[in-house]
């Protein structure tokens, strides 16, 4: 059942309402336990609409196998996703930098109020992210240090590659999972794919996770798989590549394969003297769960990140 | 003057990007001046050219004090302003939000670090800055209450207020935050614009900074003694919102003395011109903030007030 959470009248003619979609099992007991899907918070991460899309569709096809309430909520940043633009349009910091915001605040505010106060009480929120445009991720759950212990167990029931311990802007204080773990609902991040993309094969991936956790919280009876077990690292297993020279980026790598310490992860190039101005060399032997995906760089542009050892 | 470049980052497109810095005098680092970090903050660049022309003078007529030294970065974000974008060209970051930086970082946060690195260990340091919320403030001086501010300092540049504000998460990697925690004296000046050059208030600021550096004895100038301020906790201001959205009419400006029960804006229909709301005064008091954009939406702010104060 389609219902509002918000609604905040725009300038003219219009009203922006933000929507979940709630699916119930036909006898409603009271005693469900209930799970929020949440993405759409910046409007260039377009990889959760497709698992939004797949976990309806396949709920309502076997709505006799739901035990539990499951809220979807696609689209948290509506303006955004058909504005072709990250933030949310008339304001000026991101939206998931600002939970659990203020409900007596202006827009953005009083939407992210008005979400946090919807998903309280659930038992379990998972807010689906993809990368920027400028960079592709493999399906990983990022966790903070804080919270790595409780939360374990769901990540590693997401059918997720990577299980991510770090302190990253996707979970950091002032976001939707930092807000909700705080208030009590365990929360986790997914990042996937790149910006302004639905990577299909990603979607369906972490779709199975999601029916694997509902199995295991009692609300799905029907058919799940059984989860890969990810590779779970924190920092100090990570290096980062950065761009030492400006130019244009071409990969000489595949993402998430295995590259050696010396092997080449690409060239920079100067497109106007046909000349590469730098080699880009991997640091440490390991895999490539972050790979660059937009190919002008700037010195410092992040170019790859490998799993398997630290600068 | 001395005119050096502090920091370069090479374009795949574009001509190279250089900071500069002027210098004035030679000695102890006295004070340091960074101007706009935004590329919309067009009256905070046209403050500091200003600043630069009357300092060069002041260098000419040997009213440098001597054995002080004064740094001014006229502009942080050129690349940004040429093209009418506030936030880094290329993706959208906030130079403002990336110190103290990371020299082996991405490239917001190494450009960060290059001016940091630059700006650290003045005794005082000076910003000019705009707000997120975009609209018309009195102008004022700004300090974080990270326990190193000082309101008497604040006070010495003669502005009519100085507005305090305790640290948000997203405050402590701004320039101000870490110009505090290195043991400089941080200050933030806001006039009434951004986008466009207040002249008044333009020059107002620039009498502030030059009354502040000759009361802290590092230029010799003969200026008005200017206010002494009022002290104002940022929390304190009276929010003021609307509860319709249409087209805005303001009746006050930043500065106005206004009574219990005045009309302070009204709120028109945009299709059919009648008005579906007028605003009132709550209390008595000066108007410190005022939204500026012709469109408004429910519940944004519109005016924020000084209350019970008089001028």
């Amino acid at each position: 059942m389609l219902k509002n959470i918000s609604s905040v009248g725009l300038p003219v003619g219009e009203v922006l309402h933000i929507r979940k979609n709630t699916l119930t099992p036909s006898n409603i007991t009271g005693e469900e336990k209930r799970i929020a899907i949440v993405t759409g918070i910046q409007g260039d991460e377009l990889e959760g609409q497709y698992v939004c899309y797949e976990l309806i569709r396949r709920i309502n096809e076997n709505i006799k196998c739901l035990h539990g309430i499951v809220d979807i909520y696609p689209a948290i940043n509506p303006l955004g996703l058909e504005s072709v633009s990250r933030g949310m349009p008339t304001f000026d910091l991101e939206l998931n930098h600002i939970f659990p915001g203020n409900i007596e605040g202006d827009m953005a505010e009083y939407t992210a109020a008005k979400l946090v106060e919807d998903i309280i009480g659930a038992n379990l929120c998972i807010d689906l992210h993809a990368s920027n445009i400028f960079i592709r991720e493999i399906p990983q759950v990022r966790l903070t240090h804080e919270n790595s212990d409780s939360l374990m167990q769901y990540a590693k029931l997401l059918n997720v590659d990577f299980v991510w311990v770090h302190e990253s802007a996707t979970v950091l204080e002032s976001t939707l999972v930092y807000s909700l773990n705080k208030l009590g609902v365990p929360s986790l991040a997914v990042e996937m794919g790149v910006g302004m993309r639905i990577t299909k094969e990603y979607g369906e991936q972490l779709t199975e996770g999601i029916f694997a956790i509902l199995k295991e919280m009692g609300i799905w009876s029907g058919t799940s798989i059984i989860p890969k077990s990810p590779i779970i690292s924190t920092d100090g297993e990570v290096s980062f590549i950065h761009a030492e020279a400006s130019g244009i980026f071409v990969p000489q790598i595949k993402h998430w394969k295995g590259v050696r310490k010396g092997d080449s992860v690409g060239d920079i190039l100067d497109p106007f003297t046909g000349s590469i101005v730098h080699h880009v060399i991997a640091p440490c032997d390991g895999m490539v769960f972050t790979l660059r995906e937009y190919p002008v760089v700037h010195n410092g542009s992040l170019i790859a990140r490998i799993l398997g050892g630290a600068n | 003057m001395m005119k050096e470049i502090i920091y370069t980052l090479k374009s795949p497109y574009r001509e190279d990007f250089n900071l500069y810095g002027y210098t004035f005098g030679k000695g102890d680092k006295s004070a340091c001046i960074v101007g706009p970090t935004r590329g919309n903050e067009v009256q905070q660049l046209y403050i500091c050219s200003q600043l630069i022309k009357i300092l060069s003078n002041l260098e000419k007529n040997g009213s440098i004090v001597s054995g002080k030294e004064i740094f001014v970065i006229p502009s942080v974000n050129h690349f940004s302003m040429n093209i009418e974008r506030r936030f880094w060209s290329v993706d959208n970051t906030d130079i403002n939000r990336m110190f103290p930086g990371d020299a082996n970082g991405e490239t917001t946060r190494r450009i960060a670090a290059g001016i940091f690195e630059r700006v650290k260990g003045f005794n005082y340091g000076i910003q000019f800055a705009s707000f997120h919320t975009p609209g018309d403030f009195i102008p004022h001086v700004r300090m974080m209450e990270t326990g190193y501010q000082s309101n008497s300092l604040a006070n010495l540049f003669g502005l009519p207020y100085v507005v305090t504000r305790k640290p948000e998460p997203i405050d402590k990697v701004t320039l101000n935050y870490n110009w505090q925690m290195t043991n400089t004296n941080a200050f933030s000046i806001y006039t009434t614009a951004t986008e466009q050059i207040d002249e008044k208030s333009a020059m107002q600021a620039v009498s502030s900074v030059l009354r502040f550096l000759t009361r802290m004895g590092i230029i010799k100038y003969n200026c008005h003694g200017g206010y002494i301020a009022s002290i104002i906790e940022e929390g304190s201001l009276m929010p003021i919102r609307v509860n319709v959205s249409g087209i805005y009419r303001r009746f006050k400006n930043p500065g106005d003395e206004v009574k219990f029960g005045d009309i302070l804006a009204e709120v028109v229909d945009p299709y059919e011109g009648e008005v579906i709301s007028q605003i009132v005064s709550p209390t008595d008091g000066i108007i410190f903030f005022a939204h500026a954009k012709p469109l408004v939406m429910e519940n944004c702010i519109i005016y924020r007030l000084i209350r019970r104060l008089h001028e």
